[in-house]
């Protein structure tokens, strides 16, 4: 019996009862262990998410709706320690990481409970309400209805400016949705209201999930484990590529406030409390905020500053990929032995020229780490950086 | 990923990458000269170095037309014997010495074949700060035992407004990473770049009044490591001004106007966007449909 067993085991026994490392190992052809590259693999994965991401037009200014489903389903124990439990400490990381990737942009989080759909956190910019509302409502009951989730949600983005690009991202533990009316028409509602729709599903692939995707231009995908779970769900932090007819371009006024005087003491509108000194002041009604990015409870003014127009700028500047150099090359002969970049020889076991890769524009040689450092953190070539 | 167990190594032990501004247009402006600078400098890094044990110092030279490693501290072709050379130079800065001579030289070739071109006349800043990012993301990777990390930038040329994209995103991933960048800054005018570095990352920015004393506030104000820093009063970050300036006059303005698309600032309204060519008010449906009726009416005419 399971729970006989499980008394016997301690804590930390439990997180390896599912592990197969076993199944990683190698051997070569003496039939000797061969130690596991993984930064071989994890190259070659990144090699390949790099050559999906070329330079198409993105939406930078989104309004995402996450909805989670807090059915019974999401009560299963396959993902340790709970399906919920693991759910909103992903969710919570991508909220952070969502926002320090689109710092202009706004969330919300609707939870499907009881076949009923909620409005959790109504669409704002600022994480910790979001990850506090999540947090203080964690457990699951009764059937799952996407139908309903679809109507709440296109009901609020449809007061959604224009310029923004409208998205939901669906987490989805159920096998079946129990709808009111016929789901067909919800799903072609939202496609004429351009509203992308993506779901993770946690249990199995869902035809209705699929065709919702596919109906509305977004990704569908289904997580094998928590590790996946985390990785898919971080797949949409990145601005996804912008159907250009989704949304329609304009100027948005927007204010760029100077902080507050050492000293100075007014009442914050945020807080609606006597606050002295550090703040910032709305340039158009001179209410006083705490932080940016927000937009002016007073005079409804987004209020930003340039670092956070900045981040967005790689997007818009990206850099090329990298070539690989294979390690039998001629041109391997002439290279210096390190990375430009890190200083670290190229020079893989035995002295003998290790994989490396190599800028197109300013022809320095780069070690693979720095490779994918350059491409997912930094967005800038040092090679190409170092020269006029 | 930053390491949260570097705890395993004693708290107050510091990887220092200097960023050494070698900008021949701003040295030939001051007061102090080159190598009186690099006598305060010299003598700053050994007493990082002596610290403790451990420390580690790598200094990157930051050209007018290159950047290039000089020294690194841990590699042990530059763990010479106490006994000086020759020309009575410590072995440990012999090496530096040397690398920095012949950077200088290459640099200055570098800037004659590109001819006068009519820019400030900055430093490669981003350049350098990419190199030092890339460096401290190896140690990382190499396990849980490092030394805590941070980089300061010494440095007198101004600011180059066309790093100002590869600058904001090497800020970013400090911060990401959790590396402070401290700033001391010798030059005559203010750098912004370097004050938004300091204050974004959380490092410390100060601009030393006398040159002659540059030993005194590198040892006092940036030799200390990040686990001191909390016992120890350093110069406090002042209000840095985050104003945009819009792209059409380069002047601060308070508010303007975002294109949707591009993110491009604009201090009045305007029709089109001179960035991304966007039209505003109309979506990308009406816009091509708009072009080929044109082209159908050119094309009858």
């Amino acid at each position: 019996d399971e729970d006989d067993e499980d008394e016997g085991i301690g804590e930390w026994e439990r997180a390896y009862v599912d592990d197969r490392s076993w199944e990683e190992l190698q051997e070569d052809e003496s039939g000797l262990l061969r130690p596991i590259d993984n930064s071989a693999i994890y190259h070659a994965q990144y090699r390949r998410r790099l050559r999906a991401g070329t330079r198409i037009q993105k939406g930078l200014i989104r309004y995402l709706y996450i909805v989670i489903d807090f059915s019974r389903a999401a009560a299963e124990t396959d993902f340790r320690p709970s399906r919920i439990a693991v759910m909103a400490k992903h969710v919570e990381a991508f909220i952070r990481e969502f926002f320090d990737q689109n710092p202009l942009s706004q969330v919300g989080l609707v939870s499907i409970k009881n076949g009923v759909a909620h409005t959790l956190t109504d669409l704002g910019g600022s994480p910790e309400t979001h990850i506090k509302e999540l947090m203080g409502k964690l457990e699951a009951l009764g059937d799952s209805s996407l139908q309903n989730a679809l109507e709440l949600v296109n009901e609020h983005l449809s007061q959604v400016p224009s310029y923004g690009h409208r998205e939901v991202l669906i987490l989805y533990s159920a096998l079946c949705t129990c709808d009111p009316g016929d789901i067909m028409d919800t799903i072609q509602k939202c496609k004429k209201s351009k509203l992308r729709c993506s779901v993770i599903g946690l249990s199995a692939e869902m035809f209705i999930c699929k065709h919702l995707c596919q109906e509305t231009g977004g990704l569908y995908s289904v997580a094998v484990d928590e590790v996946h779970l985390k990785d898919l769900l971080l797949e949409h932090a990145p601005p996804p590529p912008a159907i250009a007819e989704f949304a329609i371009s304009n100027l948005i006024k927007m204010g760029f406030p100077q902080r507050a005087a050492e000293g100075s003491m007014a009442i914050c509108s945020c807080h609606k409390e006597v606050k002295i000194g550090a703040g910032y002041m709305c340039p158009r009604c001179k209410a006083r905020v705490c932080d940016l990015p927000t937009e002016c409870t007073i005079c409804g003014l987004t209020l930003v500053s340039s670092p956070h127009l900045a981040r967005s700028y790689h997007h818009l500047f990206p850099i090329a990929p990298f070539d690989e150099v294979p390690a039998l090359s001629d041109s391997r002969k002439d290279l210096g032995k390190s990375c430009f970049g890190c200083q670290q020889s190229l020079n893989g076991a035995g002295n003998k020229p290790g994989p490396c890769v190599t800028c197109r524009k300013c022809k320095h040689y780069f070690c693979l780490d720095c490779d994918i450092y350059i491409h997912e953190s930094l967005h800038n070539c040092p090679g190409c950086e170092s020269i006029h | 990923m930053p390491s949260v167990a570097s705890k395993q190594y004693p708290d107050d032990v510091s990887l220092l990458v200097l960023l050494l501004d070698t900008n021949p247009f701003f040295w030939s402006t001051t007061s102090i000269t080159f190598s009186q600078f690099l006598s305060h400098v010299l003598a700053f890094l050994n007493a990082v170095l002596g610290l403790n044990q451990l420390n580690q110092v790598v200094v990157i030279a930051t050209g007018y037309s290159s950047c290039e490693y000089i020294y690194d501290s841990s590699l042990t072709s530059n763990h010479g014997s106490f006994e000086r050379d020759r020309t009575g130079m410590p072995p440990l800065f012999a090496s530096l010495l040397n690398k920095l001579e012949d950077f200088v030289t290459k640099d200055e070739e570098l800037s004659r074949e590109e001819g006068n071109e009519d820019r400030t006349p900055s430093c490669l800043l981003s350049g350098s700060l990419s190199m030092a990012l890339c460096y401290i993301q190896r140690v990382f990777r190499s396990g849980h035992l490092h030394p805590q990390p941070r980089i300061l930038c010494l440095q007198g040329s101004p600011d180059g407004p066309e790093q100002y994209v590869a600058v904001m995103n090497s800020i970013f991933s400090a911060q990401r990473l959790m590396v402070p960048i401290d700033s001391c800054y010798i030059g005559v005018q203010n750098s912004a770049f370097l004050q938004q570095a300091s204050y974004i990352t959380g490092g410390v920015h100060h601009t030393p009044k006398q040159l002659d004393g540059l030993f005194q506030y590198l040892t006092t104000i940036f030799a200390t490591d990040l686990h001191s820093r909390g016992f120890v009063q350093l110069p406090k970050p002042i209000g840095v001004d985050f104003r945009a300036s819009c792209f059409c006059h380069k002047k601060t303005i308070d508010m303007g106007y975002i294109c949707s698309v591009c993110l491009s600032i604009f201090c009045e309204h305007h029709k089109k966007c001179s960035t991304c060519g966007s039209v505003f008010g109309q979506s990308k449906l009406d816009e091509s449909s708009s072009v080929s009726d044109k082209k159908k009416k050119a094309s009858q005419t």
